[in-house]
């Protein structure tokens, strides 16, 4: 188990390694210097040239790589070539709202996918089965640019129960966050919802065929029982896989619907960093959340293993 | 010589074969009107993509209407008029051409090329394979959309930055695909034979292996060009994506938001478009997926 863990966190530092190699390049690939974002389109190439050996620019790749790697490992991300703030600083302060809005997802999608997977998998083939089928079909086909305005005409124009855009911190009252949080996370855990029920429902019919479960059946035990606590458990692996690797799209969705609600979050940040060309911050805010997505990914894989240890010996073959 | 006879024996004398064999009705094929309506609809709309330009439809650039007027009985005011009084039905029209262009340049390019590589990968397996699937996992790693933002901010927005981002964005699960069903095909006995046969790698490669993962690998196409039409979408939307003033339908929803209070048709137009397209395609998909998996546990 040990060496299992090992393995793949090797394994997750080796491509956190690539992609970071792959922001410094980007930045390198980059047409137009960021010196001249700095100094303005103004600026004597002489300048230019000085402020680029400044900032260590006129290195080959592989040299910045390394200058980039040393910086981060020391908390250093980069400052903004637009308002001087750390990298860092502005990551830490628009964290906290997309980690909400992506939780709060996590939480509506799980919590509406699980029982809607525990009432189709027992009746597989039944109209409920082909009704809940039906629904998450219709599910899959709306993206979070789709929905959110949708939601937002039906519940915030028409029906007034939510505000139509802004961000409520939570120092202002959970009830209020929780209300500005609430679009903005159904809009993203949409599609969730229908991924999610289909593997659990997949799961959850295959683990209903197995002998143990007609001989807790046959012991007396109600289908009810049987179905919690026999079946949920071992058919929940999937999900949990399923669910490390939603939190891309996840993020993806987030950025939309902060655009869509302007919440102060990393997808506001991204997105406001490539209009005005801030390259560095894209650079830091992309390298920050792929490194998170490889970390939470590699853990979920771990904890996989740890669950299930058919999975730990597959991996020694 | 009252021992049962085998039915193998009783096969061997000739016209008895058929006895021997168990009686297996036919397969019968449920249509479903679903996958048909599908089909219909994107066959609908590839063909007004395809034949925009013939069509008796106002330019999407022209203002031809009231701004933000509802639907009116003339063809260009079917479904309204946008913020600039421009027709939407023909800006719905002419945006399909942009999200079927560069969805389906993107998913068909990175088909091959992950096609290609998964091959590679699995059937020669060692360091090659090892190199390919880091490289994979790595593209993987990125969340899609922020790639896709990360790409559009040091490159000019253009078709060919779109379309180089989403063939990016879509290859690895290609590479993966191939890969998995080519190692599942290279240990079965007919590639076994061809190698004791003294066929080449190269022609048991290209012969025996990959005619037998394309099928899986084009069962998954519609349900890619779906994801890229949504991808192309979310960046038009963020105002990323196709540059202004040619259509998307992504673009549509992101110039509608900001009235949806006085024209709510000018989301919902596009929004049930993308809605129906993505459906369909999903639809396919799916039907397409298990036709696959039936033929392969044949």
């Amino acid at each position: 188990m040990l060496w299992f863990g090992v393995r793949r966190l090797a394994r997750g530092l080796l491509v956190v390694l690539f992609v970071s190699f792959l922001v410094v390049a980007l930045l390198a690939l980059a047409p137009g210097s960021p010196a001249t974002v700095i100094l303005g389109e103004n600026a004597t190439p002489e300048a230019v040239a000085d402020l680029e050996r400044q900032l260590g620019l006129d290195q080959p790749v592989w040299v910045q790589w390394w200058h980039w790697i040393g910086a981060a490992f020391q908390g250093d991300l980069g400052t903004s070539l637009v308002n001087g703030v750390t990298v860092l600083d502005a990551v830490t302060t628009a964290l906290p709202v997309t980690l909400e809005i992506a939780v709060l997802a996590l939480l509506i999608s799980l919590g509406i996918s699980i029982p809607l997977a525990l009432l189709a998998a027992p009746r597989a083939g039944s109209a409920a089965d082909r009704g809940v089928g039906a629904l998450t079909s219709v599910l899959l086909a709306i993206p979070a640019f789709v929905a959110a305005p949708l939601l937002v005409y039906l519940f915030a124009i028409q029906l007034r129960w939510f505000p139509v855009t802004g961000w409520v911190p939570l120092s202002e009252g959970i009830g209020a966050n929780l209300r500005s949080a609430f679009l903005p996370a159904l809009s993203v855990a949409l599609i969730e919802i229908a991924a999610f029920q289909r593997v659990l429902r997949a799961d959850l019919v295959t683990t209903l065929r197995e002998d143990y479960i007609d001989a807790a059946r046959t012991k007396g035990l109600s289908a009810r029982y049987v179905l919690l606590r026999h079946a949920l458990r071992p058919s929940s692996f999937s999900l949990l896989t399923v669910s490390g690797m939603s939190l891309g799209r996840l993020l993806g969705g987030t950025i939309i619907v902060e655009f869509l609600f302007t919440l102060p979050g990393l997808g506001q940040l991204v997105a406001t960093s490539v209009s005005s060309r801030d390259v560095v911050t894209v650079q830091g805010v992309v390298a920050f959340v792929a490194m998170a997505y490889v970390l939470v990914n590699t853990l979920v894989d771990i904890g996989y293993g740890f669950l299930d240890p058919r999975v730990r010996l597959a991996d020694t073959r | 010589m009252s021992a049962p006879t085998l039915s193998l024996t009783k096969g061997d004398d000739g016209p008895d074969v058929g006895k021997t064999l168990p009686d297996v009705p036919r397969v019968r094929r449920r249509r479903s009107p679903l996958m048909l309506l599908s089909v219909g609809w994107l066959a609908l709309v590839a063909l007004l993509a395809a034949f925009s330009g013939l069509l008796p439809l106002a330019g999407y650039g022209v203002p031809v209407g009231f701004p933000r007027s509802g639907s009116t009985l003339s063809l260009d005011g079917l479904l309204g008029f946008d913020h600039l009084g421009r027709s939407v039905l023909s800006r719905a029209v002419y945006g399909s051409r942009a999200s079927l262009i560069v969805g389906a340049i993107s998913s068909i390019t990175a088909m091959c090329v992950g096609t290609l590589l998964g091959l590679i990968a699995g059937y020669f397996r060692g360091w090659v394979d090892t190199a390919v699937m880091y490289f994979t996992d790595a593209l993987l790693a990125f969340p899609p959309l922020v790639l896709l933002l990360a790409l559009s901010s040091v490159l000019q927005p253009s078709y060919t930055t779109l379309l180089v981002g989403l063939t990016a964005v879509v290859t690895p699960s290609f590479v993966r695909l191939a890969r998995a069903n080519t190692l599942a095909w290279s240990n079965r006995e007919f590639v076994l034979a061809a190698t004791n046969m003294g066929a080449s790698q190269l022609r048991i490669a290209v012969r025996e292996v990959l005619p037998n993962i394309l099928p899986p690998v084009v069962a998954f196409l519609p349900t890619v060009l779906a994801a890229l039409i949504v991808a192309e979408g979310s960046l038009s939307f963020l105002g990323m994506g196709i540059p202004s003033p040619t259509p998307s339908w992504g673009g549509m929803i992101a110039d509608g938001r900001t009235h949806l209070y006085e024209a709510p048709q000018l989301v919902l137009a596009p929004a049930l478009i993308i809605f129906f397209t993505v459906f369909a395609l999903n639809q396919c998909g799916d039907h397409f997926r298990e036709r696959v998996d039936g033929a392969v546990r044949d």
